[in-house]
């Protein structure tokens, strides 16, 4: 189904499933231990072995010398893989450095060999006799020291063009009433999923089946494929259930490939899971920034020049990380410019994390905001609604689909009792707490991508929808049978949902929060397909049927639909495919973030009291689940604000925190109330289900909010996160 | 994790003779910390000796007025005791600052003590560290070191203690009995009982080979406010940057010890006689002679603070 008109009304519009907040239909497999996750797929193939990784231990240089003598000796093990012996590889078109290192090294715990053994303790223990001798080469690990030598990349897909220039950006900021110049960062942060990556792996003849947790099961297959040299018809991925991603398993990594090579080598089934210190240097990471802004406005506070330049880092191939993008995008000025910059760094390959470029790119902006707010003597959420833009502001032809950013900053501030925050800071105190509040805005754009499903009534009546989209904690499952229950008129307990199979049609796959939207739109395009099989087989005139309760009508008749599947089940399989609504609209999702935080006055804690996001993201296909969403991010964004950061040992190169007690996550204790409020929208540019993403949304702005809210507490500026208690302390009051 | 041999002990005697017997033994409790370092090679025992079954896990008053801690009693147990938290609040508080309930629920007294640092380094088996290899060096200094120690360091280590029932039980002036393998037994204030590394990082306390842990005496309640605050990045679950365990009296004097800040919960008397001149004072005398990093180098002002919001407590 081609989509390149903007959607009419259609069944979806009925909201009697979609729309409704549903709990997710695969809750009661996951809170009963019965949905089987990569690792635990222990029945699917019988006699499997254990591979466990080996990991370098220096950031670059090579093998000298590897003894695996006392390794293979060792009780239990099978096989030993390494890059001498696993034949040809070609690394994989989305991974910068070699899944399997050797003799190079490209990067701290690039692994380098898999053991394996009858058991997982086996495979451990050997692992750890591998004795491997190195000379090491000195490096690049320090951003701020590589900056000047940072040089501008090559124009991608998803982050732009380096440069982008509007006016003169230079004459209107030195002529501008009032000028900030700020540099911020944002330093390296780890996806930090509660399941590791792990993959099972099995060979029969050349075919090769890996049950791995996998975002993007397209992607994956193709690199299989391409790594090991065999034909994508050789290769089949299933990723029913992924324990958390948030970008770190957007693409295969050493799990997958090592068991492949661990299943070839030993003839049996081989599972590899990385350990959890090797999910912080051996997987991707998202990169540290150093983003400079400069905002010109006038007396009233217009933004006559705003400027947004980035640099960070990655391995030689690498890409930047581009935290400059929102900045052409979300507010008005007639001269701009952005610049991105990407220095080589022999650190672990960045890549994406959750909104990559946005999340840490509205770090800095809305940090910048407030301080420019301050300036003029504006209210925050004033100076931004000044400085509001209803059209592309590099190309005022083009508007924005839909956008309610503003109403966000007023529904928002009225719920939150933002007529309640002083406008200077550490003006209120509660105890020992210095209270204040912080706002920013949220923004995020809206991606489109190809998705297909095939939907199957069967004889029994039950729809069943087969693709081979992700449920990465989502809540895809659930809306995927919203969708198919709303177009073929069923309940919800009639539809079967299974996905993360690449023996299903290709769909958009779950990142940069584009999943819900393409991806139920491509069941909507098969259900369409579906209900013109039924309409046919029952001689029913598809253009006026009506599917509803069960039966499908027109005119005077009405027939069970189950009755239409009676002489064999029927299928539709189509794709959603867009055509240029994302090039004439700008297609983007919004929101307020508003942060409550008290300080200590004494150590400089800071302990967030209550949140609240109002987000505008076109139809929310599930509220609950997107609240989920939601929350999640919100919480995400507080972590980025106060506590992650990838230590960096800038001696030898590495991110020394590596395991869940060195880099803090919020727990439960961090995150008090959270509200999130959606607006009623439908965005009819976005797809015939009229949604957008959220999942992204909510974090984007989120670590703002709490800075900007920490300094009308404290009355400290702080520029560089995490805004841990050490940036703090000297700006408090005098101790007791 | 090392292939290792296993038995349970039928006495605090015989498990002292048993793991005298090899030189690689050593006792398992509640494992929570032995068996992640056992999983990581940090620890590679060869032999452990199970104590759990050696019924030292009650808690009984002594003669002195005071109480006797049996080393098996679970840090939940512990921190739940109505005599605890009506006589040593400052234990009890200690305790439920750390860890998980989980990890209380199996953590006992004396593994608590014993538990090894949360240097970054000391837990990646493929960086220098002295406490973990000696003579191999320390990465610590001149790496990432903002939660590692700024008192009683060495040039050989910068690690810190992460207990914090081990700070406030310095501020108890508890006291702990131990048998050793001939039969012995002995007590060992808690003032000797963690070593500073100087040039053996690796030797962390007063304890011999084999010599086990079977009680924690603590003297009779010694009055005041009670109070234990652990500063960290996020609210729960994490190690202390900064803690103090204090007692103090109505006139602000009193005891405090430090936990965060270096390889042993840090008490001072010249310190103490300082309070009732308030934090600054008292903190100047506890950290003379500090040795900083550019990382931890706030520690010195958190402390300073951190003894401020504590008399402020106290006051209050």
């Amino acid at each position: 189904m081609r989509f390149d008109t903007p959607a009419t009304t259609n069944p979806i519009d009925q909201l009697k499933v979609i729309g409704q907040p549903t709990d997710r239909i695969d809750g009661p497999l996951k809170t009963t231990g019965l949905a089987r996750y990569a690792y635990e797929q222990h029945d699917v193939v019988a006699n499997q072995a254990y591979g466990y990784p080996v990991g370098a231990t220096i950031a670059k240089g090579r093998i000298t010398a590897m003894d695996l003598a006392a390794a293979r000796r060792a009780p239990g093990v099978l096989t030993i893989v390494t890059a001498e012996n696993a034949g040809k590889l070609v690394k994989g078109n989305f991974n910068t450095a070699k899944l399997l290192g050797g003799p190079e090294i490209e990067h701290y715990h690039q692994a380098i060999a898999v053991v394996v053994a009858e058991t997982f303790e086996q495979a451990r223990a050997a692992a750890a006799l591998i004795a491997v001798d190195y000379a090491e080469e000195a490096g690049s690990f320090d951003l701020a020291a590589a900056r000047d030598s940072a040089e501008k990349p090559e124009a991608s897909d998803f982050g732009g063009p380096p440069d982008t220039s509007v006016g003169d950006f230079a004459g209107a900021f030195a002529s501008a009433h009032a000028r900030l110049d700020q540099t911020y960062t944002t330093p390296d942060q780890a996806h930090a999923m509660m399941e590791p990556h792990a993959t099972l792996a099995a060979w029969e003849g050349d075919k090769l089946t890996l049950w791995t947790s996998n975002q993007m099961i397209a992607w994956g297959k193709a690199d299989v494929a391409r790594t090991l040299g065999i034909g994508k018809d050789k290769v089949r991925l299933i990723s029913p259930f992924v324990g958390g991603g948030f970008g770190s398993k957007l693409f295969v990594r050493a799990d997958a490939l090592l068991a492949a090579l661990g299943a070839r080598a030993s003839g049996r089934p081989v599972k590899v899971a990385l350990p959890r210190p090797y999910t912080f240097n051996n997987t991707t990471h998202r990169p540290a920034t150093i983003q400079r802004i400069r905002i010109g406005a006038s007396a009233e506070g217009r933004i006559t020049a705003i400027g947004h330049e980035g640099w960070s880092g990655d391995l030689p191939g690498g890409a930047p990380e581009t935290a400059v993008n929102q900045t052409r995008l979300i507010y008005a000025g007639e001269n701009r410019m952005t610049a991105t910059r990407l220095a080589v760094l022999h650190l672990p390959e960045g890549n994406a994390m959750r909104a990559p470029g946005e999340a840490p790119g509205m770090m800095a902006l809305e940090l910048a905001m407030d301080e420019m707010a301050e300036t003029l003597g504006l209210d925050p959420i004033a100076f931004r609604t000044l400085n509001e833009t209803e059209v592309d502001p590099e190309n005022p032809k083009r508007p924005f689909s839909q956008r309610q950013l503003v109403e966000c900053y007023r529904i928002g501030a009225e719920r939150f009792g933002w007529d309640r925050r002083r406008p200077h800071p550490r003006q209120v105190r509660e105890g020992r707490w210095l209270v204040g509040m912080g706002m920013a805005a949220g923004f995020r754009n809206n991606l489109l991508a190809t998705s297909g499903a095939r939907v199957r009534l069967g004889e029994d009546g039950m729809v069943t929808v087969e693709t081979d989209m992700t449920d990465i904690g989502t809540g895809t499952y659930t809306i995927v049978a919203q969708t198919a229950a709303e177009m073929m008129g069923v309940p919800l307990e009639s539809v079967i949902v299974r996905l993360g199979d690449s023996s299903f049609p290709v769909s958009a796959g779950s990142g940069g929060q584009w999943g819900a939207n393409n991806s139920t739109a491509g069941v909507y395009a098969a259900c369409v397909k579906l209900r013109e099989a039924v309409a046919q087989r029952l001689g029913f005139n598809s253009s006026d049927t009506v599917f509803a309760e069960g039966e499908v009508r027109s005119g005077n008749r009405s027939v069970p639909l189950a009755q239409a599947a009676a002489s064999g089940a029927l299928t539709g399989e189509d794709s959603i495919e867009y055509g240029d609504l994302a090039k004439t609209h700008q297609q983007s999702t919004f929101a307020a973030h508003f942060v409550e935080v008290g300080v200590d006055a004494f150590t400089a804690e800071v302990r967030v009291r209550r949140m609240l996001a109002v987000c505008a993201a076109g139809r929310i296909l599930n509220p609950k689940s997107a609240r989920s969403q939601v929350i999640g991010a919100m919480t995400m964004g507080v972590g980025a604000a106060l506590m992650e950061e990838l230590a960096v040992d800038k001696r030898r190169g590495f991110f020394v925190n590596h395991d869940l007690a060195g880099y803090e996550v919020p727990v439960h204790a961090d995150i008090p109330h959270q509200e999130v409020v959606f607006l009623d929208e439908a965005d009819p540019m976005s797809s015939p289900m009229k949604a957008k993403g959220v999942g992204e949304l909510g974090i984007c702005g989120v670590g703002a909010a709490v800075a900007n809210a920490i300094y009308n507490a404290s009355g400290t500026r702080v520029r560089h996160y995490p805004i841990t208690l050490d940036k703090l302390i000297g700006g408090l009051p005098e101790n007791v | 994790m090392r292939s290792f041999t296993y038995e349970r002990a039928a006495s605090p005697a015989e498990a002292a003779a048993a793991a005298a017997r090899q030189a690689k033994a050593k006792f398992i409790a509640g494992g929570t910390n032995l068996l992640d370092l056992m999983k990581l090679e940090i620890e590679t025992p060869g032999h452990l000796i199970d104590v759990n079954g050696l019924n030292l896990d009650t808690i009984e008053p002594t003669p002195e007025g005071g109480l006797r801690i049996g080393a098996l009693v679970r840090n939940t147990d512990l921190a739940a005791d109505p005599r605890i938290r009506r006589d040593y609040g400052v234990l009890s508080r200690a305790l439920l600052a750390g860890a998980s309930g989980q990890l209380r629920n199996r953590a006992t007294t004396a593994g608590n003590l014993l538990q090894r640092t949360r240097c970054p380094y000391f837990y990646d088996t493929a960086q220098p560290c002295n406490k973990r290899k000696p003579g191999s060096g320390c990465s610590a200094i001149g790496g990432f070191s903002r939660h590692l120690a700024v008192m009683g360091t060495s040039e050989a280590c910068i690690a810190t203690n992460p207990s914090d029932m081990a700070v406030a039980m310095r501020v108890l002036d508890a006291a702990i009995e131990t048998v050793k393998p001939d039969g012995a037994a002995r007590t060992i204030p808690i003032a000797e009982f963690h070593r500073l590394p100087g040039e053996t990082p690796h030797v962390e306390n007063a304890l011999e080979q084999g010599e086990l842990i079977t009680a924690v005496t603590l003297p009779k309640p010694a009055g005041g406010r009670h109070i234990y605050r652990k500063v960290r990045d996020r609210a729960s679950y994490a190690f202390a940057l900064v803690s103090v365990a204090a007692v103090i009296g109505r006139h602000g004097e009193g005891r405090f010890a430090v936990g965060g800040i270096a390889p042993k919960p840090w008490r001072m008397q010249a310190a103490e006689a300082e309070l009732p001149r308030g934090a600054k004072a008292a903190s100047a005398a506890l950290l003379a002679g500090a040795k900083t990093t550019h990382d931890n180098a706030f520690k010195l002002s958190l402390v300073e603070r951190t003894l401020g919001a504590v008399l402020h407590e106290a006051r209050g």
